[in-house]
């Protein structure tokens, strides 16, 4: 509420104003609260509040100005006409329907009561009449009918149409009947919905008068004296000050207590009850403690904890986390040098962020002894013999090795190089005997394992050559060319896969008796242990990958009808009529009897290399370029009974022995490993498997180590062929 | 197949844990609050062992509590103080922006306010554990115990922390259970032993803090104010433990109490008391007069074996111990004012010797500079003016390094302005293949008693071995003619080589086949072989550990190699000045 020395200052300014008000228009009334209301210009709140009381209290008939016509009289009476055009509006809402109200004496406005037929039902929803015939009663009880109405749509569309002041014309809901707009209404409503005053002439950005101004006045608004009572004691503050100071007698209040901000200690432990503690306890994680100090952190630590040069370097540029140190060993003289350390606070900050946001786990530490990991072998020692030292190196090839062979008796060795020459030696005093110039790399040697009869097959390009080395027995080569020469060819020619010729002249001279020309390069050449049949590789795609050839008949067979990917390499079993194939990724074993896929072995390997068979014929190895070497038991399962990573590069090749226990693996690295792969009888008992030797003596040149391995028949001894081209022997 | 279908994440570990937003809605406390609840209850987040079936398949980085912690945090009556707070926080900000005064001071007076004791007792059930988690508190309260009274912290919290610190520093005097400390850069490290518990803190430099602006000061006030709760009632029941006072009284104050003109001309009445008490150089007054008979005798049992000889040790253990804690016993020491005086007094008085400072440095200086019983002087500066006969003028680093060698040592080192030996931190125990400085072997003779004569006498030799370099040096001449004939002779016989034919008969050479060598190889051939044989994840194992082994090894050898550089250094740098001076 605004103070009322305020409005009273303001009526005081005012009232000139007011007065010629009063005697212009009568129909205001002059009680205080309306004069009040006249002061609405000054921007009080409280002004609206009073005309709503004002309104309500006068009568119907009085409720003629708003709020907006109330002030226009209120600031200019000179305005009337206005004034009562405004009334004319709210008028219009009543049923006296004064179409042609203009230009009336301000009179006039009393008698319209009297004047005409007023609908009496007063402020109700005038649905409620909706299905009478009469829209209410007029002052003397008499039913007010509704004007006729029997327009349709087509009467409404003609009208407007036709009718220029259709857009005026609004129907009065208390009597029915259609009115039409005069032109100050319709500007009227206009400005109303346009949100500006009604009234044209009302300005409603006047320059502010401030009544209430900051600065104090030095005379009082009023004369008025003070009154009485601000000079005589409150009786009630007596009685309330007198029942304090009764209360503070009697001890009923005290003054505060000043709070003990001090805290106290007690024994807190007195009771340690060990059963009160919570299980919680149990599972509870203790934070590590700090780690403390080492010599680097001292003041003064030993000159070889001190970072040099360079260290210093490299701890400044490693990230925080990662420095070992986490302060830079620093040497001061003595104790008054020292100075505050600057990430003092820093430090005690991270260990309360550690203990209270780090999440904590239990972690089981291993703690084994190194040494308890190394599984239990038997001895070396134990397991001999195998081959222990380097004995004989064969020298002479110009090139690498690549393939060896040995002669069923054990005496003579020969071996293929990339130089396009077969060498023939005696094995005991590593002598040349014969060298057996060719046209290409030799991609693969093998000597025919029947001791009956000496002969070598020899892979060179897209040929085997059957060749005679005529060394050893005089008798038995000479059997061998007279069993060659002994061919009667069948009556009828087959046709085969691959052409027989036999060679002539200087080639037979050397030694050559038979070429097999496939129309491929081959890849690899191996006997069949009884000496009759050979199978050959190609190097080609499609289903004649593997040829199986027989020697007595010269007749060639392509067993396969279908290629199962690329052949790696071939083999006979040892006892048994079945063929092993090594594809890239498995070995399949099929039965030459049956002609059927006996066993598919999963090697695991990425890309197989060799492989070598058990002399028992039960257990297959596999060596593969990603220096794995896999242990089949045929009889355990198509998977690996163990896979070795031995080596470190690839595997190039792998071999059993004939009678000891041993198998060796030559691989990329240079090494030989030879181990002892011991087969039981026993069906229950697995192979056992310990490597034994690790030989090294060849000399890696071109990525390339040990390419061929090969154990003498009767002797623990192994050849082995490299990159560097020599054979050596390890005895 | 019947059943109803089994939801994922509704058993097992996924619901043990509670992640760290769904915890604070179901505690219904802002994040602060959280924090500062887990800080007090000490609740600390688990790392689920299968984050990802805790974090129901996903694995975004989250933090996880135990449901079973948050569970027993919702009885918490703390958490009831904390919504009075944030109420008392509203009410009294309301009351500031109406400017209402007395609406202000009443709510100021009715602060709630909250205790920590049921926490202390809940965390830790017996005192030992109590003793166990005292190495933060202490660290902690010893920090906030240096920090300045205005602004960081409420003021009464730093005096809190200083008064329980000096507390503890009395006690550690009073039980002399100081074992070891350590002047490390970042500040001085201490280790007690009370009641059989390694207690370690550390106290930094006394200088002004540099407070650094990312750090957030709220946290740490939140584990101060659980610290000093701690500390207050471990302090009280440690002096209960020896019969003392608690609150600490000063053995004999009533004569300091005659002759208050000293205190008046240090201090205010109400603050001379505290700052007695932390001088340090005064004992507490006992509740009960303590009575040597009192000291029970340990009964000896019979004991056979192995463990005769553990009861051998720890006796012999126990009685260095004892004869650690009586060190200083005898000795008067007198701090010059370049000098810590509190870490140092602390010190000597830990270990029963007596100690005094200049008058002006401190209150409760027992005696002056000129007393002729003072028996050392501590001393930091590089000379001194005038010296007095029969007292040992020494560098702090004395007291420190006595301290961890359990003995006076030799003085001869610390003299001022020498250069000091290496400080050697006493928290390190060498393992077998560990790096061990030279420094601490000597130090390891002389406890064991050797002849610290030993060193001149290796300080001689040193001088011999110098000749010795010089001779060398026209031998190393000598060698190195021979080696120039000898390879002139193999050049000779490989031009010759290159005439002749490469088939050549030389004698043999014979080869003595040494059996101990030649076993062991074959042993570690053995071992290279088996390695080959283990298994893939066994293999990684051996290799991981053998890795750590071998690293250890580098870093020993490192060291060694580093400091026999140095020395060298440091030899050929000697020799210069001694030839200069010579020249």
């Amino acid at each position: 509420m605004e103070p009322a020395g305020g409005s009273r200052r303001l009526s005081i300014l005012s009232t000139q104003v007011l007065e010629e008000q009063a005697q212009e228009s009568d129909d205001l009334t002059d009680s205080e609260e309306s004069v009040y209301s006249g002061l609405e210009d000054s921007g009080s709140d409280s002004s609206t509040e009073e005309e709503a009381e004002d309104q309500d209290s006068n009568d119907e008939g009085k409720r003629k100005g708003n709020s907006l016509s109330k002030k226009a009289q209120a600031r200019m009476a000179s305005q009337k006409k206005e004034q009562v055009q405004c009334q004319s509006l709210e008028t219009d809402s009543k049923p006296s329907a004064q179409q042609e109200l203009p230009l009336k004496g301000e009179y006039e406005e009393d008698s319209s009561d009297e004047e005409d037929v007023r609908n009496t039902v007063g402020n109700i929803p005038m649905e409620w009449y909706q299905d009478y015939p009469h829209i209410g009663y007029d002052l003397d009880g008499k039913r007010i009918y509704k004007p006729v109405r029997t327009k349709d749509e087509l009467d409404k569309f003609l009208d407007k149409m036709e009718n220029p002041d259709y857009w005026r014309t609004v129907q009065d809901k208390q009597t029915g009947a259609d009115l039409r707009l005069t032109d100050e209404q319709v500007e009227l409503a206009q400005r109303l919905q346009k949100g500006q005053f009604g009234d044209v002439h009302v300005n409603p950005y006047e320059p502010a008068i401030d009544f209430f101004s900051s600065q104090v006045m030095i005379h009082p608004v009023t004369n008025r004296p003070a009154d009485k009572r601000s000079f005589i004691p409150s009786l009630l503050e007596k009685e309330k000050v007198s029942k304090l100071v009764h209360a503070i007698k009697m001890g009923w209040i005290k003054p505060r207590k000043p709070k003990e901000d001090t805290p106290t200690y007690y024994d807190l432990w007195a009771q340690e009850d060990p059963n009160s503690i919570l299980g919680r306890h149990k599972m509870h994680v203790p934070a590590p403690k700090l780690r403390l100090p080492g010599h680097e952190e001292s003041y003064n630590p030993p000159p070889e904890y001190l970072l040099s040069e360079e260290e210093k370097l490299a701890w400044e540029q490693q990230e925080a986390a990662e420095r070992k140190l986490n302060v830079l060993p620093q040497q001061h003289r003595c104790l008054r040098a020292v100075p505050a350390y600057a990430r003092f606070i820093h430090e005690r900050f991270e260990r309360c962020l550690d203990l209270y946001l780090c999440p904590r786990q239990r972690k089981m530490r291993v703690n084994v002894d190194p040494e308890d990991l190394i599984p239990k072998l038997p001895k070396p020692r134990d397991l001999q013999p195998f081959p222990t030292t380097q004995a004989l190196v064969y020298r002479g090839h110009t090139s690498l090795v690549r393939c060896l062979s040995i002669s069923p008796s054990g005496q003579w060795l020969v071996s293929g190089s990339d130089d396009g020459t077969v060498r023939f030696w005696e094995v005991s005093s590593a002598r040349c005997m014969k060298t057996l110039p060719v046209e290409g790399v030799v991609k693969s040697v093998a000597w025919n394992p029947n001791p009956a009869v000496c002969l070598v097959a020899v892979a060179v390009e897209q040929s085997v050559l059957l060749v005679n080395p005529c060394l050893g027995d005089k008798l038995l080569y000479a059997a061998t060319d007279q069993l060659i020469e002994g061919y009667v060819p069948p009556e009828e020619e087959r046709l085969q896969p691959v052409t027989w010729a036999v060679a002539a002249g200087a080639e037979h001279g050397r030694g050559v008796r038979l070429i097999i020309q496939h129309g491929k390069p081959v890849k690899q050449v191996t006997w069949h242990p009884r000496g009759d049949y050979l199978a050959s590789v190609l190097a080609a795609d499609g289903h004649t990958q593997v040829l199986i050839h027989q020697a007595s008949k010269r007749w060639s067979q392509s067993p396969f009808r279908r290629s199962k990917g690329q052949v790696q390499c071939v083999l006979f079993h040892p006892l048994r009529p079945f063929f092993f194939v090594a594809t890239q990724r498995c070995v399949r074993l099929y039965n030459l009897l049956k002609q059927e896929l006996a066993k598919k072995l999963l090697t695991n390997c990425k890309w197989v290399s060799s492989m070598a068979v058990h002399p028992a014929g039960d257990n297959l190895i596999c060596g593969s370029y990603d220096s794995k070497l896999a242990w089949f038991d045929l009889d355990l399962s198509t998977k690996p009974y163990r896979v070795l990573r031995h080596h470190k590069k690839a595997l190039r090749s792998v071999a059993f022995h004939r009678h000891y226990p041993l198998f060796a693996s030559g691989s990329d690295d240079g090494s030989v490993i030879v181990c002892h792969g011991m087969v039981y009888n026993d069906l229950l008992q697995n192979p056992l498997i310990v490597p034994v030797k690790v030989l090294k003596g060849h000399a890696p040149a071109r990525d390339l180590g040990v390419l061929d391995v090969l154990f003498h028949p009767t002797q623990p001894w192994l050849f082995s062929s490299g990159a560097d081209a020599s054979i050596r022997l390890f005895a | 197949m019947g059943g109803l279908e089994k939801k994922k994440y509704e058993r097992g570990s996924a619901t043990n844990y509670i992640t760290r937003n769904k915890a604070r809605k179901k505690l219904q406390l802002s994040l602060a609050d959280f924090r500062r609840l887990c800080i007090l209850k000490g609740i600390y987040p688990h790392e689920p062992k299968h984050k990802k079936k805790v974090n129901k398949g996903s694995t975004a980085a989250r933090t996880f509590y135990l449901l079973k912690d948050i569970k027993f945090l919702l009885h918490e009556p703390i958490i009831n103080k904390f919504r009075e707070y944030k109420v008392f926080v509203r009410k009294l900000r309301k009351a500031y922006g109406k400017s209402e005064w007395n609406t202000v001071e009443r709510l100021k007076d009715n602060k709630p306010s909250y205790k920590l004791d049921h926490i202390i007792k809940e965390r830790y059930p017996t005192f030992i554990d109590a003793l166990r988690d005292l190495d933060d508190a202490l660290s902690m309260c010893f920090l906030f115990a240096t920090f300045p009274r205005t602004g960081k912290c409420h003021v009464q919290t730093i005096q809190l922390c200083r008064r329980l610190t000096v507390e503890f520093l009395n006690y550690v005097i009073a039980s002399r259970s100081l074992r070891k400390v350590f002047l490390s850069i970042k500040g001085i490290y201490y280790q007690a032993e009370v009641l059989g518990q390694p207690i370690t803190w550390i106290t930094p430099y006394a200088f002004a803090h540099d407070h650094p602006t990312d750090v957030d000061y709220r946290v740490m006030a939140t584990f101060t104010e659980f610290y000093t709760t701690l500390l207050g009632f471990v302090n009280f029941r440690l002096y209960q433990s020896l019969n003392l006072h608690y609150p600490p009284k000063i053995e004999g104050q009533a004569v300091a109490e005659q002759k208050p003109e000293e205190g008046e001309a240090y201090a205010m009445d109400s603050e001379s008391y505290m700052e007695k008490l932390s001088a340090l150089s005064a004992s507490l007054a006992r509740v009960v007069a303590p009575n040597p008979e009192d000291e029970v005798q340990v009964d000896e049992f019979p004991v056979d074996g192995e463990s005769a000889e553990q009861e051998a040790a720890r006796k012999k253990e126990q009685e260095a111990v004892e004869k650690q804690k009586k060190l200083f016993e005898g000795l008067r020491f007198f701090l010059n004012r370049e000098v810590p005086r509190e870490p140092i007094a602390f010190i000597i008085r830990c270990f029963g010797g007596e100690v005094s400072w200049d008058k002006s440095m401190c209150i409760s200086a027992t005696y002056d500079v000129r007393n002729p019983t003072i028996t050392h002087q501590i001393v930091d500066r590089p000379s001194l003016g005038k010296q007095v006969i029969g007292r040992y003028y020494l560098q702090p680093q004395w007291v420190f390094d006595s301290v961890n060698a359990k003995m006076c040592l030799p003085v001869a080192d610390y003299f001022p302005g020498v250069l000091l030996p290496p400080h050697l931190s006493p928290f390190v125990s060498e393992k077998d293949g560990d790096y061990i400085p030279p420094e601490k072997l000597k130090l390891l003779a002389l406890q064991k008693g050797e002849n610290p004569a030993e060193e001149s006498r290796e300080e001689a030799e040193e001088d011999s071995d110098e000749d010795d370099d010089d001779n060398e040096g026209s031998e190393g001449e000598e060698h190195s003619e021979k080696e120039d004939e000898w390879k002139l002779k193999k050049l000779e016989e490989q031009r010759s080589q290159g005439k002749k034919l490469p088939v050549k008969v030389s004698a043999g050479i014979v080869r003595l086949e040494d059996k101990q060598q030649a076993a062991q190889e074959e042993q570690s051939e053995e071992k290279r072989l088996a390695i080959m044989m283990m298994k893939k994840r066994e293999k990684y194992l051996y290799q991981k550990i053998m890795f750590g082994k071998k690293r250890k090894v580098r870093e020993a050898t490192r060291l060694a190699e580093k400091r026999k550089a140095h020395d060298a250094a440091m030899k050929s740098e000697k020799k210069k000045t001694k030839k200069v001076r010579r020249e």
